[in-house]
């Protein structure tokens, strides 16, 4: 069967300087690829680049019929926005053609308790509005998901159970999940195969072998501490 | 001084798509800019007198071209808008107050109360129906993409289109209401009334409500004691809707 993704020889540049360079992998249908690097490693800009919103060189092959849930980076809203969670919701039912009832599955999907619908998006608090993006991201029926950083900016206890959620939504719905994370506890746990990016050239493959100490103390400039649970 | 029904029913249509138009320009953060993209009606209203043609043609014209170049900057260099608008417009007025002069200038400035043809009042409708229909079919790709471009994108929004149309939009209320208020007073008339919704509102459904209502009250305040008092209308306009923003001040909204 034909990848979810595949993607040769990738370049992007931000100005004089590249960023991706010669980047090659691909992702299998249904399966979850986790992204890791320090910072300024590019995680960002790949994803950018393969939503057609960074100009790039070399291929980059989205199969057949996908439809792109996005969830970027944490996003800076103003507090005082006088948008509802529900208003947003339903917004994005109508420009992707969905039925309203989405927005309402979606909400309950993700963990929000129906109060928070009211509420504007401003005064909800960072895990709410995580979870709210997440939710927005599922509508109209996506066939694969960009989460970059989801768990950012939410409390520890909270990230568990987003991480669960996102993992359960996932199978649930046989997506294909493309996942950057700080977290190498939660990439170890979740992904299928690990795309590591920063000092020297970029490696892919299963957790297993990208995760040792070695390779993360090579990819991080210095030693790493991290927890890894087993599945 | 008699009302004028034709003037009077532009004026409102005006006001409803400033308190629409500006909700979104609150909301993107263009408050700033905003009113000075307005400054850049003045070069050509000077430009129309100089050549004896309509002046809101000639305003028109350098509020769509100044639209165009806004865009294209911004698109080109990412700045932000506010930077952009502030550079590039501030020196529109400069050369636009070079060539108007005396009372024109006045008039062009602060806006005056006269009479309005059959068929300007018909134009001037259609374009307020128009900014009208744009902003209320538009306003969820504009809500998406308020929230993020890239996931405005990944929705099927072709966003740089959204912003130039929104741009568009914007210029064209401007220029409806330069008659009634000037080149200094009708940014204000956009921004004040979305600015105090945005401050009451705890939806997007309340904020265009209060934002609509607010123009329209002051306008129509600013026509009907501008016609008692014997005074301009505009900047009567302009002080009941920064008192309405006054007023919102201590209130701290919604549950």
């Amino acid at each position: 069967m034909e990848p979810a993704l595949e993607v040769a020889r990738l370049r992007v540049r931000f100005g004089e300087t590249l960023v991706l360079d010669g980047l090659s992998f691909a992702v299998e249908r249904g399966t979850t690829l986790g992204i890791i690097g320090p910072n300024g490693a590019g995680k960002t800009a790949l994803f950018r680049a393969l939503i057609g919103a960074l100009p790039h060189d070399g291929t980059l092959r989205w199969a057949e019929g996908t439809r792109i849930g996005y969830v970027p980076q944490k996003l800076d809203v103003e507090r005082d926005l006088p948008i509802t969670a529900a208003e947003l919701l339903a917004a994005k039912c109508r420009v992707a053609g969905a039925d309203p009832g989405e927005a309402v599955h979606a909400f309950g999907h993700v963990g929000l308790a129906p109060a928070a619908a009211s509420m504007p998006i401003g005064s909800l608090s960072g895990g709410q509005f995580q979870r709210l993006l997440v939710a927005f991201a599922l509508i109209g029926r996506p066939n694969v998901l960009l989460f970059d950083e989801p768990m950012a900016g939410v409390d520890e206890a909270g990230q568990e159970s987003l991480g669960e959620t996102i993992h359960d939504i996932q199978r649930m719905h046989g997506l294909t999940l493309l996942l950057i994370s700080h977290d190498i506890s939660v990439v170890y746990r979740y992904a299928d195969n690990v795309l590591c990016l920063g000092h020297g050239v970029p490696c892919f493959g299963p957790p297993r072998e990208m995760l040792t100490g070695e390779r993360l103390a090579e990819l991080y400039g210095g030693p790493l501490h991290y927890h890894v649970h087993d599945p | 001084m008699t009302l004028d029904p034709g003037g009077l029913g532009l004026e409102l249509a005006m006001a409803v798509a400033a308190g629409l138009v500006g909700c979104f320009a609150v909301l993107r953060r263009m408050t700033l800019a905003a009113d000075a993209m307005s400054h850049v009606a003045l070069p050509g209203i000077g430009l129309a007198l100089l050549f004896r043609l309509q002046p809101l043609l000639g305003a028109l014209a350098t509020l769509l071209l100044g639209t165009l170049l806004i865009w294209g900057i911004e698109r080109r260099t990412r700045l932000p808008i506010d930077t952009v608008v502030g550079v590039v417009f501030s020196a529109a007025l400069a050369v636009g107050s070079l060539l108007t002069s005396g009372e024109e200038l006045i008039d062009a400035l602060f806006g005056g109360a006269g009479k309005v043809s059959g068929l300007q009042s018909a134009l001037g409708a259609a374009a307020a129906l128009a900014v009208i229909a744009f902003v209320l079919a538009s306003r969820d790709r504009l809500v998406v993409s308020l929230i993020s471009p890239d996931i405005a994108r990944t929705s099927g929004i072709r966003v740089a289109a959204l912003d130039l149309a929104f741009l568009v939009a914007f210029s064209l209320t401007v220029a409806l209401g330069l008659r009634f208020l000037g080149v200094l007073l009708m940014g204000s008339l956009i921004i004040i009334p979305a600015a105090t919704a945005k401050r009451l509102a705890g939806s997007l459904r309340s904020m265009f409500a209060i934002s609509v209502a607010i123009a329209v009250a002051s306008a129509t305040a600013g026509t009907f004691l501008g016609a008692a008092l014997h005074r301009p209308p505009g900047p009567i306009a302009i002080l009941v809707a920064s008192a309405f923003f006054l007023v919102s001040l201590p209130r701290r909204r919604r549950a």
